[in-house]
């Protein structure tokens, strides 16, 4: 191991991570392996619970220290594994070389601070060098960069509408031009337009920067138009993967992908009724031997019920189920 | 004209306003002279941003909220000054249905007794066996299992928490619901769940709806009519069908364009965003509300206000530049 | 015969509720150790107390014999005499009578009167609430063990008198308390959506209001149970308790103070019984605060 080609920022191999109480055990994360090109754009997809934010709380290493263990895995970030970091050096990785965009902006933003304040704090922190005329003039060029004139930066987190917010939040992930951003639903606290605009800036900045990009996310449109990869997650496993061509163009797919597909009322066809996926996500303190998605599926066999699939790939594309594999069934 | 033909109106406004006082003596116009008509057994769909003041409208109409001015009839009786004593019987024949499936259900009852509640408020029924029993009706009809009868809201997901709060609204028999973003706060799977039962419930029990959202691929997939509101007014109405093939409000083209489409043929495609954000709905001055933020605003969208005008059979926009386009084009053709 | 087994199946849905409403309360309440042995300390003072003519008569408690005058403690009198020769035994048994009645009533009434206001100002709002609050004001001005000193010295003490002040001097807690509670639950949609179903005001504050600040009102009253027994015997201490003979636990302290250095034990017992008492109803309330929300079900 260690050996990563060049071309890749992210690669998690076998990563598995749960919550443990005194009460019950949640497995969160099984078992997924994910890899992330430099410069590209891995879209995460899942429904509530299905342990995508696990997944990036786990890379920045921010899993609630109580509860959260990772049991298995490495997480290779520029050729070193995350894990083996210890806290220190973990500190001035978050925020310099990785950084992360929560969904609600006003979680992460401090309101008796104001946004100078709060952004220049963010570069004097992994930049102890700099001047203070110097913080300040990249305070200046940050938000700008995030279409916030800089003469808003002395008003406070409140003064300024979701929207904006969101952009500040931006604005400090991106200060120090990380290598890797973690945007974990970024947009969806906000309104259509606005989210088309704050859409519409991270893909202006993360080709302008050649930032790479994990994009949280449930909503599929976004996928489509703002990833180059995809990875569907459904009770923290990755059930299948690909370019957004193989997810959304490709013949072959799992049933859970299928399922979303079709819960989604589309604006291009009239459809008389949708065809949700029956049931629930399965408990996850609860998980079965076989498939997970097993009890909802449509074409489940009798395997699935009593083994968990083997990922199969077609080249990139990767399924993991009995059924839709690539394993010539 | 309308879509109905003969029947008459189940719920009808009349220029309907409502402005909220806030401190120091500014007006917030939250609903700003709404004119519409709810037939029985139809849905309308209600879109807009956050703040447009769609919800409001909403809980005007049952009287949650008491309008400003203008009028709200219902089975054409007009129940504007109503008091909430008065209202009491109204309440059986109009339900809503909430946003967040947490926050609308008492987390200190059971599913049952949250199911039960409206039915004990209006003594539908002489005890309470006769009232669960008619609940437990009520679970089967929305596809809530018995079983989870005396469990407490929190041990329930947000689909099934919808469901209770959709059973809780059937309870009293309405012919009338307005859905507050009922499947806006779940996940993609669960939200066609709801949205087929919701379309069941109609077709069984011949529901009106007001279907409020600001998720225009479900409003277009449930509604006969839609509405388009901006900062409180209408802005665009028509049958989802003619919207959106035929989109005419700058607005409205906006608010489609920036729809991220699960199509990667789309990708790339140069969207038209429009700029700024919505305008604060404070001291709102006469002119179109979106002159602001509208590509094609000329001087007049800044004085005056738009008039809802009819442009082709049941399809209305309030615009200057669309109206005098369409007007130059019927003057060009004859 | 469908329908036999519908209703049937009805039946077995509100029984199991009930059934399992308390069971489920008494289930959470019984995980936690502290609330079980704060319940079964309680369970024996108060058993004590209210038969405590079953235990030693009240005789015993006022008689006084000179001959036993601080007499230590001993089989014939296991907590001793005190200075006027009366057994402490009796007296602390009988004495809890008064303490604790005082307390537990006291509790109940400012707990019923400062709930009630606190949701009225809470849930209408505007004039109403400045009127309550501003009275409020006034009243929380004052110190309280002020104004309770004054309201006995006025009516002269009896337990009635002795009730009315400490209900005056604790109810503005709850009415603070509630109050706020009641601001933050008005946001929730369920009371609008009970409203959307026809509810009047007093169904909502008494169906919805106050059961969703229940947990709140119950770490007050806890609280306020030991407080106002200590309250209580304050007051006595000060000589404007019950009067003597009659014995109180706040009385017997103050009494035994001067004998402090040479029947210690006086005042030990009627310490430990208040100690003990406002040790138990805490453990409790923490238990039944945590029982009485669903959302800790686990």
């Amino acid at each position: 191991m260690g050996q990563i080609a060049n071309d890749v920022i992210l690669d998690i191999k076998d990563l598995t991570v749960i919550y443990k109480t005194d009460l019950e055990t949640v497995r969160a994360v099984n078992n997924i392996s994910l890899s992330i090109g430099r410069g590209k754009t891995l879209g995460l997809v899942g429904e509530t619970g299905a342990g995508k934010t696990t997944t990036a709380l786990s890379i920045m290493r921010l899993l609630p220290t109580t509860t959260g263990r990772i049991l298995n895995g490495t997480i290779y970030f520029d050729g070193q594994n995350l894990l083996d970091f210890n806290d220190h050096s973990m500190q001035s990785t978050r925020g310099r070389l990785i950084s992360m965009v929560f969904q609600d902006p006003m979680t992460s933003l401090n309101p008796v601070y104001t946004v100078a304040d709060q952004i220049g704090e963010t570069i004097k922190h992994h930049n102890t060098a700099l001047s203070k005329g110097e913080v300040s003039a990249k305070v200046d060029e940050t938000l700008s960069m995030v279409g916030i004139l800089p003469s808003r930066k002395n008003e406070y987190p409140h003064q300024f509408s979701g929207g904006m917010k969101q952009r500040v939040v931006i604005a400090m992930a991106l200060c120090c031009e990380p290598a890797l951003l973690i945007a974990d639903e970024p947009t969806t606290a906000l309104d259509v337009t606005i989210q088309a605009q704050v859409l519409a800036m991270m893909r202006d900045l993360r080709n302008r920067l050649g930032t790479s990009m994990l994009m949280i996310t449930h909503d599929l449109g976004i996928v489509a138009q703002t990833c180059d990869d995809v990875a569907v997650m459904y009770a923290g496993e990755i059930i299948e993967s690909g370019s957004v061509e193989d997810i959304f163009t490709g013949e072959r797919h799992h049933p859970y992908t299928i399922g979303l597909f079709n819960s989604i009322p589309n604006l291009e066809t009239s459809v008389k009724r949708l065809k949700p996926i029956p049931g629930l996500m399965p408990d996850p303190t609860k998980l079965s031997n076989g498939c997970f998605f097993a009890p909802r599926c449509e074409s489940c066999l009798d395997i699935c019920r009593e083994s968990s699939p083997p990922v199969t790939s077609g080249g990139f594309h990767r399924i993991k189920c009995h059924l839709c594999g690539y394993d010539g069934r | 004209m309308s879509l109905a033909g003969a029947t008459s109106p189940l719920v009808e406004t009349r220029e309907l306003r409502k402005l909220f006082k806030l401190k120091g003596g500014a007006l917030l116009h939250a609903v700003d002279g709404i004119n519409l008509k709810i037939f029985p057994k139809q849905t309308l769909g209600v879109v807009g941003e956050s703040g447009c003041g769609k919800s409001t409208l909403g809980r005007t109409i049952l009287k949650l909220i008491e309008p400003t001015s203008g009028q709200i009839f219902f089975k054409g009786n007009d129940i504007t000054a109503l008091n909430t004593r008065q209202m009491r019987p109204m309440r059986r024949a109009m339900q809503i249905i909430f946003q967040d499936p947490y926050s609308s259900i008492d987390p200190r009852k059971s599913v049952i007794e949250v199911i039960a509640e409206y039915m004990f408020i209006h003594r539908l029924f002489r005890n309470r066996r006769g009232t669960f029993a008619r609940a437990a009706e009520l679970m089967d009809q929305v596809g809530l299992a018995r079983r989870y009868a005396n469990l407490y809201p929190h041990e329930l997901d947000g689909g099934r928490r919808q469901r209770i709060g959709i059973a809780r609204a059937l309870s009293l028999q309405p012919s009338f619901i307005v859905c507050d973003e009922p499947v806006s706060a779940l996940d993609v799977s669960i939200q066609a769940q709801i949205l087929n039962l919701l379309m069941d419930l109609q077709d069984e029990l011949g529901l009106a709806y007001m279907f409020v959202t600001h998720d225009l691929s479900v409003v277009k997939h449930i509604s006969k009519e839609i509405m388009v509101m901006y900062l409180g007014q209408c802005v665009e109405k028509a049958v989802p069908e003619e919207l959106f093939a035929n989109p005419a409000h700058p607005y409205t083209k906006a608010l489609l364009a920036a729809i991220p489409r699960p199509n990667i043929r789309l990708r790339n495609k140069e969207i038209p965003i429009i700029r700024g954000e919505v305008t604060s709905p404070i001291n709102l001055k006469p002119g179109c509300r979106f002159a602001a933020r509208c590509d094609y605003s000329m001087e007049i969208c800044k004085t005056r206000d738009p008039d809802l005008v009819e442009i082709s059979p049941g399809h209305f926009i309030s615009c200057f530049k669309e109206n005098l386009n369409r007007s130059n084009e019927g003057a060009a053709s004859r | 015969m469908n329908d036999q087994m519908v209703i049937a199946e009805d039946d077995a849905v509100e029984e199991f509720r009930r059934e399992n409403q308390t069971k489920e309360i008494w289930r959470r309440f019984k995980k936690s150790k502290g609330s079980l042995v704060g319940l079964f300390l309680l369970v024996i003072i108060l058993l004590l107390v209210i038969f405590a003519n079953f235990i030693t008569s009240y005789d015993l408690a006022i008689k006084q014999d000179p001959s036993k005058i601080l007499e230590a403690p001993s089989m014939e009198h296991p907590f001793g005499c005190d200075n006027y020769g009366r057994d402490v035994l009796a007296r602390t048994i009988h004495g809890g009578r008064i303490s604790l009645g005082i307390a537990v009533l006291a509790t109940l009434c400012s707990c019923v009167v400062g709930s009630l206001l606190g949701a009225v100002a809470g849930y209408f709002g505007g004039v109403i609430d400045s009127v309550i609050m501003r009275t409020l004001d006034i009243f929380m001005s004052v110190p309280d063990i002020l104004f309770t000193m004054a309201i006995v010295v006025a009516f002269g003490s009896s337990f009635t008198v002795l009730l009315l002040a400490l209900t005056v001097a604790f109810f503005t807690n709850y009415v603070r308390l509630v109050r706020s509670q009641v601001l933050n639950l008005s946001e929730q949609d369920y009371i609008e959506a009970s409203r959307a179903g026809g509810a009047g005001n007093a169904r909502i504050i008494f169906s919805h209001i106050l059961p969703n600040s229940i947990g709140v009102i119950i770490v007050n009253v806890t609280l306020n149970v030991a407080k106002i027994i200590i309250y209580e015997s304050t007051l006595s201490f000060l000589g404007l308790g019950m009067p003597p003979p009659q014995p109180d636990w706040g009385l017997m302290l103050s009494e035994a103070r001067e004998f402090m250095r040479k029947a210690p034990f006086l005042m030990f017992f009627p310490g430990t019984a208040i100690v003990l008492c406002a040790v138990a109803v805490n453990f409790i309330g923490d238990g039944l605060r945590d029982a009485l929300d669903p959302h800790l079900k686990s």
